[in-house]
């Protein structure tokens, strides 16, 4: 247990994911309980042992005690109502913060102003839409630092869960119904996480990436995705822009700014300003992205992009288009 | 003569020695002890199972991006693991104990049903057997062991190991029901006389109030796959989106089961914790009385808290708020166990054999499981700690460190009694270190885990995240833990065959079945014994002669003298189980006609039982206490 505590205060840096190194308020608040619970819960803990320990050693059976019996003592109500009342005691200091806690956590009143963001939960990759903004996107979630953002969370296929454990707890995506659930980073960075709830094949493939910004970094973002690059004219970029029609690229995914309107997988503009692809398991680089096109499911098991069977061409052409959407 | 009155349908006499010889007497057997073997014997491999699926996916999650089991394999077995530890091993584990020793407990010759007590072992093996043969029809279910939906449906499952969860939970739960029912009748109804509610082992309490959670948790879990079945082969969309259906209605059927489930799974052991501690300490338990209520208590909140399963559903801060605070009070009750526990031993002269080693073990992790259930409980805590491997610690050290560990003590306890021989301290003491020792260094990392952001059922993890070092250890641990389950099941089988041969009472007990013969004849009690006191046995060693006095002689009128009428032998509840089976594979296939005919052969067999009286048999009671074993024994 005191191990527990040693390895809080040491085992963060090496530890991207951990709980036990927020970087928002709502992470801060849930790590807080977890101390008050586990404190109580030690000095319990303790308690047992100690007792336990010390019944161990005294009184075990001696030689020559085999024939006389201890005395046949029966209970004590003094002492069952102590051990009654105290942990109903500590446990009402849990409850009180409790209860608090889940009031903090609940949905923001819609009168916040927070800014909002509609997740929906796919077989194994996510999708983020702006209403107040008009920007749709995959994967890769901007936020501002220091503001509130309300989290409206559902599902196109089965349950996922939500869970970037630096800015807190997790909450589930369920097909058919709305959940809420609020962030705030303190910070500018990369927060990751992954889907928490098992929802297939891909499951431990759908991770999560999520860009804190400041202000300014976050309004020249929403800008980019605003106005997204234009058509490319001329060169193999331009070449790969056709592919992506017929090689039915087009059928599946958007891309802002082009007549490509999918909508069964990633919304796919300014793919090139992702740090990640394929559900956040690949840096997206050129050689990556190839590989994913050329065989998504050999590289993510279960991913249900098919393998389109491009052609060497085919592959460098999308791979250049897709290199150019800034 | 004999052959004459079977076929007059009168009793005949037997005996007891004939009993149990033959491959054929235990497809027709139904003796609760020899059930009770019965249940053993097939937990036992189940469980194996289940720990080399478990090994399987340590292997797996030994190194970062590992490659040894596919995505797809390793979702079934973590779903068949968890399946088959939990409806497979530990659950019926602890109903071989319930038929091993409650009848002796409470002065009964069996149970009040013994032919239902049949058919609810061969359900079960029936279930468990349909549920793992997905392994080479088809493939196992892949949806974890709550299997939530939408994802357990055809939409997003199209295969057949969904089926086969549905069916086989169906088909062995149905004799689970079966069992609660028969042991809250016998329980309340089969007492010898004299033993008063508050005169009963708390064994025997805490096997009543299981039998109660049984009845009533079975039901929603019952129905709730009867939906998964219409869904999926009738095509109602109870829990599809698409039309209308709640995925949520799944998931709290399923935890309204799920929650009183696991205390199913563990008030058993505070059983056996309460007989092991009292007869060691040689006192008897320390407040009786509470430990009845506590007992109880856990039992009714056992209904109030399935919500905290899934704090993460969305379901709003007052929900949220409740079930919390249901939660947290349920750690009331079973703290004051703990401490009635320790109170008993304090002031003690506490004797170490292996039952007793075993309880101090149970104790400390059973007490770290129980400290991470109420950090769980804070709900909004709880949404870090959902899903991740924090919880799959917490719920091991609960499920290992609280029910198995209660078992094994229970196994060294009563195995004299069961089989008439003490099982090696030696080996045992061996397999006791490998197992605590690799059961820590399993599980207690995957807290770290989960703090720092691992969730469960995932097959492989990137590097870098930290995850790699933990997993490594806790790997090594498993194989550790391993070779003591291992060593615990080598002990197991030569100890039945080689062990020492034990006396009626080799701990110098207290209750009720160490008055009889190690093993125990057929018929249990030659004489229904007359219960004076709680701890009756110890009664009569402080207050009498040692031995139970015979209760007034109000039964058995017709039977001869020195005899005890008992049930006759049927293989009506095997057949039954069969055509259950078959039906179940009927319904895999969608085949109408292989139903009808399944279904048929079930409906003679239940005619046949409730239809043809039993006129049972008078079995020749032994004169000598040692005849049984002289003879080769009666199992
Ligand atoms: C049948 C629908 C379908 C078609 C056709 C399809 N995709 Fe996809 N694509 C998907 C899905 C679904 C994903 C998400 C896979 C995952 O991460 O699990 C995806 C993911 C991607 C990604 C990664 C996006 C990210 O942010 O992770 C890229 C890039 C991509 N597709 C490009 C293409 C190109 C180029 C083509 C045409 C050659 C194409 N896709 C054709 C469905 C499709
Ligand atoms: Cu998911």
């Amino acid at each position: 247990m005191a191990l527990l505590s040693a390895f809080a205060l040491t085992g963060c840096a090496a530890a991207p994911e951990s709980v036990l190194n927020p970087a928002g308020p709502v992470a801060q608040m849930q790590l807080s309980y977890m101390y008050l619970s586990f404190w109580i819960m030690a000095a319990i803990f303790l308690v047992v042992a100690g007792v336990l320990v010390v019944a161990v050693i005294r009184f075990r059976e001696r030689r020559g005690q085999e024939r006389e019996l201890p005395p046949q003592v029966e209970g004590n109500t003094a002492l069952e109502v102590v051990w009654t009342i105290v942990p109903i005691l500590l446990l009402a200091i849990l409850g009180v913060v409790t209860v608090a806690g889940s009031f903090t956590l609940a949905r923001l009143a819609p009168s916040s102003r927070a800014l909002v963001v509609q997740v929906t939960g796919h077989q194994y990759w996510w999708a983020y839409t702006y209403p107040s903004l008009g920007i749709t996107t995959a994967n890769d979630l901007h936020i501002p630092v220091g503001e509130k953002v309300d989290l409206e969370l559902t599902s196109k296929d089965v349950m996922h869960a939500f869970w970037v454990p630096r800015l807190g707890g997790k909450t589930d995506l369920v097909p058919g119904r709305t959940n809420y659930m609020w962030i705030e980073a303190d910070r500018p960075g990369v927060y990751t996480g992954q889907c928490a709830e098992f929802c297939g094949t891909g499951h431990a493939d759908m991770r999560l990436v999520v860009e804190a910004q400041t202000p300014a970094q976050f309004q020249a973002w929403v800008q980019s995705m605003k106005h997204p690059s234009s058509v490319p004219a001329s060169g193999l970029a331009r070449q790969g822009y056709l592919d992506f029609k017929t090689a039915g690229c087009f059928a599946c995914h958007a891309i802002a700014g082009t007549p490509y309107q999918g909508v069964v997988g990633p919304n796919l503009t300014n793919l090139a300003q992702r740090p990640m692809i394929a559900g956040n398991i690949l840096r997206n680089t050129p050689a990556n992205l190839a590989a994913w096109l050329r065989n998504p499911p050999g590289v993510k098991p279960g991913a249900l992009m098919p393998n389109l069977h491009l052609s060497p061409s085919q592959v460098r052409a999308l791979v250049a288009y897709l290199e150019s959407l800034h | 003569m004999a052959a004459i009155s079977r076929a007059l349908n009168a009793p005949t006499v037997v005996e007891p020695t004939e009993a149990g010889r033959g491959l054929w007497s235990w497809i027709s057997v139904v003796d609760h002890k020899r059930i009770a073997h019965l249940y053993f014997m097939a937990s036992g491999l189940f469980f194996l199972m289940a720990g080399i699926e478990a090994l399987l996916m340590r292997v797996q999650l030994f190194a970062p991006n590992g490659h040894f089991v596919s995505a797809e394999l390793f979702n079934q077995l973590f779903t068949m693991h968890g399946t088959t530890m939990i409806f497979l091993a530990v659950m019926p584990l602890f109903i071989g104990f319930f038929n091993a020793v409650v009848p002796l407990m409470i002065g009964a010759r069996d149970v009040a049903y013994p032919r239902l007590n049949a058919l609810s072992f061969w359900l079960f093996l029936a279930g468990a057997l349909f549920l793992n043969s997905s392994w080479f029809l088809g493939g196992a279910p892949d949806a974890g062991w709550f299997n939530y939906a939408p994802i357990n449906t055809s939409t997003y499952n199209p295969g057949p190991g969904i089926d086969f969860y549905a069916i086989g939970l169906q088909i062995a739960g149905i004799g689970t029901l079966m069992t609660g029912v028969n042991f809250l009748v016998t329980i309340l109804n089969l007492r010898a006389p004299g033993m008063s509610l508050m005169r009963m082992p708390l064994f025997v309490w805490t096997v009543l109030v299981t039998s109660v959670l049984i009845i009533l948790a079975f039901p929603p879990l019952t129905v709730n796959l009867f939906l998964l079945m219409f869904d999926r082969i009738l095509g109602t969309q109870f829990f599809a989106t698409a039309a209308g259906g709640q995925p949520l209605l799944w998931s709290n059927l399923f935890w309204v089961f799920g929650h009183p489930e696991v205390y199913i799974l563990i008030l058993p052991t505070f059983g056996i914790v309460s007989e092991v501690v009292a007869t060691f300490s040689r006192k008897p338990l320390f407040g009786y009385s509470t430990m009845v209520l506590a007992t109880v208590a856990i039992g009714f909140l056992s209904f109030m808290v399935w919500v905290h399963h899934m704090f993460t559903l969305g379901f709003g801060p007052w929900v949220n708020s409740i079930f919390a605070l249901t939660s947290m009070i349920i750690a009331v009750p079973t703290g004051v166990k703990i401490f009635n526990w320790l109170a008993t031993m304090w002031g003690g002269h506490v004797r170490f054999a292996m039952p007793m080693w075993w309880v101090v073990a149970f104790i400390l992790t059973f007490t770290v499981g129980g400290m991470s259930g109420v950090m769980l409980a804070m709900a909004p805590a709880d949404l870090q700690f959902n899903n991740s491997y924090f919880v799959v610690a917490h719920f091991h050290y609960v499920m290992i460190g609280g029910s198995l560990f209660g078992i094994i003590a229970g196994l060294y306890y009563w195995f004299p009694k069961i089989c008439g021989r003490l099982m090696s301290e030696r080996l045992g003491k061996w397999s006791f270190w490998f197992t605590v020792v690799g059961f820590n260094v399993t599980f207690f990392p995957m807290h770290f885990l989960g703090l720092i952001g691992m969730p469960r059922r995932i097959y492989t993890y990137a590097p870098g995240l930290g995850f790699t070092t933990w997993n490594e250890v806790s790997t090594v641990g498993a194989f550790i833990l391993g070779v003591g389950v291992l060593l615990l099941a080598i002990n197991v089988v030569v100890s039945a065959v080689a062990g020492r041969v034990a006396s009626a009472d080799p701990w110098d007990a207290r209750t009720l079945e160490w008055a009889i013969p190690s093993p125990v004849p057929p018929y249990n009690f030659a004489d229904i014994p007359l219960v004076r006191g709680r701890d009756a046995l110890w009664v009569e060693k402080t207050h009498g002669d040692g031995r139970m006095l015979p209760a007034p002689a109000a039964h058995d009128g017709h039977a001869p003298p020195g005899t005890v009428h008992m049930p006759r032998p049927t293989a009506l509840p095997a057949l039954l189980a069969a055509s259950v089976l078959a039906l179940g594979y009927a319904m895999l296939y969608r085949s109408v006609w292989a139903a009808v005919a399944a279904g048929a052969v079930a409906v003679y067999a239940i005619h046949r039982s409730m239809f043809t009286p039993d006129p049972g048999e008078f079995m020749r009671v032994l004169s000598e206490p040692g005849e049984l074993a002289a003879q080769g024994g009666a199992h």
